[in-house]
């Protein structure tokens, strides 16, 4: 460093040069838009891949799709799915007669939806749920139906937005 | 003749009332407008939930604060404990006495002013640091030793930086230093003491422990120093201190400075008495508000110093500094430079 850039350095620093340079970035900061989603009453856009709540998914016809062929069970890693299945009694098709998910293990990997042959279990872009009492946290088949069945529509809308990429 | 006592004693303290209550608001809002102001810094918009635009929210915060418990670690020093947010509040409100906010209006317009500010101002470190050692925690011990060390520091800069105005004004009392400043903008002794005013400001703001020598708190290496073990009502003790404090320096700042209660427009010849109608309050306030803004805006803008570069800044630049300018005011005085000293 010459003479003449160690004065400019020193008289710079007297100056608080860098220190005012700062104030006014925030200043301008200050006045710009602000980027805040008010969160209940606005949302951000969720993707058509998002992987939140679970749902068992039915056919148009009313019969649950799945056919209790275990790979979803086979194939989670964090081994929180757990299935029973015997042949229905009507008609002596292969069925589940029990089907969980225990929330508190899974880790929304989304192996279930991709192992499954006939789309039946499928992860929805549900984020926001919650559990008030303790077992809760176990999604029965009859949830997990309900859940598909309320939400049918959004989850086939987003099974065909996204299938030109699978 | 005692009830002639009596009415004198109850007028007073209807005064401290007056004084007090708004200062608490104020020290209330502080920490409202402080959220606000670095969250529109940070492209967010801050608490605006509770009552209209959030305006609730430190009320909110006051009654959440009350109704928690007071914690007290079973190895502290019980008695200490709970007096140390006392001490460390108590100088912050005592302050307010013999600050002038206009023309007359004052609690105790004492002779010694300054020297009874700086004094205060200085007791309130014992605060944190017995805080510090009656938590019997590391964290709080450290924070503690080094809000001790950073005072100690920059009490020197600060007292140095104010005995400039001293030398200039002739006086100790806070009403005549700010009347020595009559005359408008260009009159103030911020202009003649430009390198006291910046010095007296990075000095305050170190002596309040504020961002970016927040130390005695040093929430990234001492989790939250000298408060660690604070909970609830305790806890906001400190915090109201801390606040109040900062106003105080702020409005110590504009006394001292900016004239205090005068108009910046004395002596200009259509501004000025267009705007003679404003109250000095008025202006005092409005000077006192950019300064907290400054606090904020620092706040919001520069990050933390680390503890050798804090000690370095006091002592081999600050207190040099003062020193140069201080014989270059007295120089100045001697001189009756105009238009500040002349006469």
């Amino acid at each position: 460093m010459n003479l003449f850039e160690k004065i400019k350095h020193n008289v710079k620093s007297f100056l608080l040069w860098e220190l005012l340079v700062g104030m006014s970035l925030t200043g301008r900061y200050f006045f710009r838009k602000k980027i805040t989603i008010m969160y209940p009453e606005e949302k951000t856009p969720v993707s058509a891949r998002f992987r939140g709540l679970h749902a068992l998914r039915r056919y148009p016809s009313g019969e649950e799709r799945c056919i209790a062929c275990k790979l979803c069970e086979a194939v989670c890693p964090a081994l929180a799915i757990t299935i029973e299945a015997e042949p229905r009694k009507e008609d002596g098709s292969r069925r589940t007669t029990l089907y969980e998910i225990d929330l508190f293990k899974c880790i929304y990997c989304g192996f279930c939806e991709e192992s499954c042959p006939v789309d039946s279990i499928v992860e929805t872009n549900l984020s926001n749920y919650h559990f008030e009492h303790r077992g809760e946290n176990i999604m029965t088949k009859q949830k997990l139906l309900a859940i598909g069945d309320k939400y049918e529509e959004s989850i086939a809308r987003d099974r065909a937005n996204d299938a030109p990429f699978r | 003749m005692w009830e002639k006592e009596l009415i004198n004693l109850v007028w007073i303290v209807v005064k401290i009332i007056i004084i007090l209550i708004p200062i608490l608001l104020a020290v209330a809002y502080l920490t409202y407008v402080e959220r606000r102001v670095i969250g529109y810094m940070q492209c967010r918009i801050g608490p605006n939930r509770v009552g209209f635009m959030g305006l609730l929210q430190p009320i909110a915060d006051a009654m959440k604060l009350l109704f928690k418990e007071i914690i007290i670690p079973a190895p502290s020093n019980r008695y200490l404990f709970i007096i140390a947010p006392i001490l460390s509040f108590a100088p912050a409100i005592f302050v307010w006495s013999v600050i002038p906010f206009s023309q007359g209006l004052v609690l105790a317009n004492i002779n010694a002013g300054l020297l009874f500010v700086l004094a205060a101002t200085s007791l309130g470190v014992y605060g944190v640091l017995v805080a510090g050692w009656a938590s019997n925690s590391k964290y709080a011990f450290f924070g503690g030793m080094r809000a001790a060390a950073q005072i100690v520091s920059y009490e020197i800069a600060m007292g140095f930086a104010l005995v400039g105005v001293l030398l200039a004004a002739g006086s100790m009392n806070l009403t005549t230093i700010v009347e020595h400043q009559t005359g408008g903008l260009w009159h103030w002794y911020w202009l003649p003491l430009f390198p006291l005013f910046i010095v007296y400001w990075i000095a305050g703001v170190a002596e309040t422990n504020r961002a970016p020598f927040d130390m005695a708190e040093g929430e990234s290496e001492i989790v939250a120093g000298f408060h660690v073990e604070y909970s609830a009502i305790a806890f906001a003790v400190f915090f109201l201190a801390e606040y109040a404090n900062m106003i105080l320096i702020a409005s110590l700042a504009t006394l001292m400075f900016l004239g205090g209660w005068l108009s910046p427009f004395q002596g200009i010849p259509v501004l000025g008495p267009a705007l003679a109608f404003v109250p000095g309050l008025i202006w005092f306030i409005a000077k006192v508000g950019f300064f907290l803004l400054l606090y904020l805006w620092i706040r919001a803008t520069f990050p933390r110093y680390r503890y050798d570069q804090v000690m370095r800044l006091g002592w081999k630049i600050l207190i040099p500094v003062t020193l140069v300018w201080i014989v270059v005011v007295a120089f100045m005085v001697k001189l009756n430079l105009p238009p500040w000293f002349a006469g």
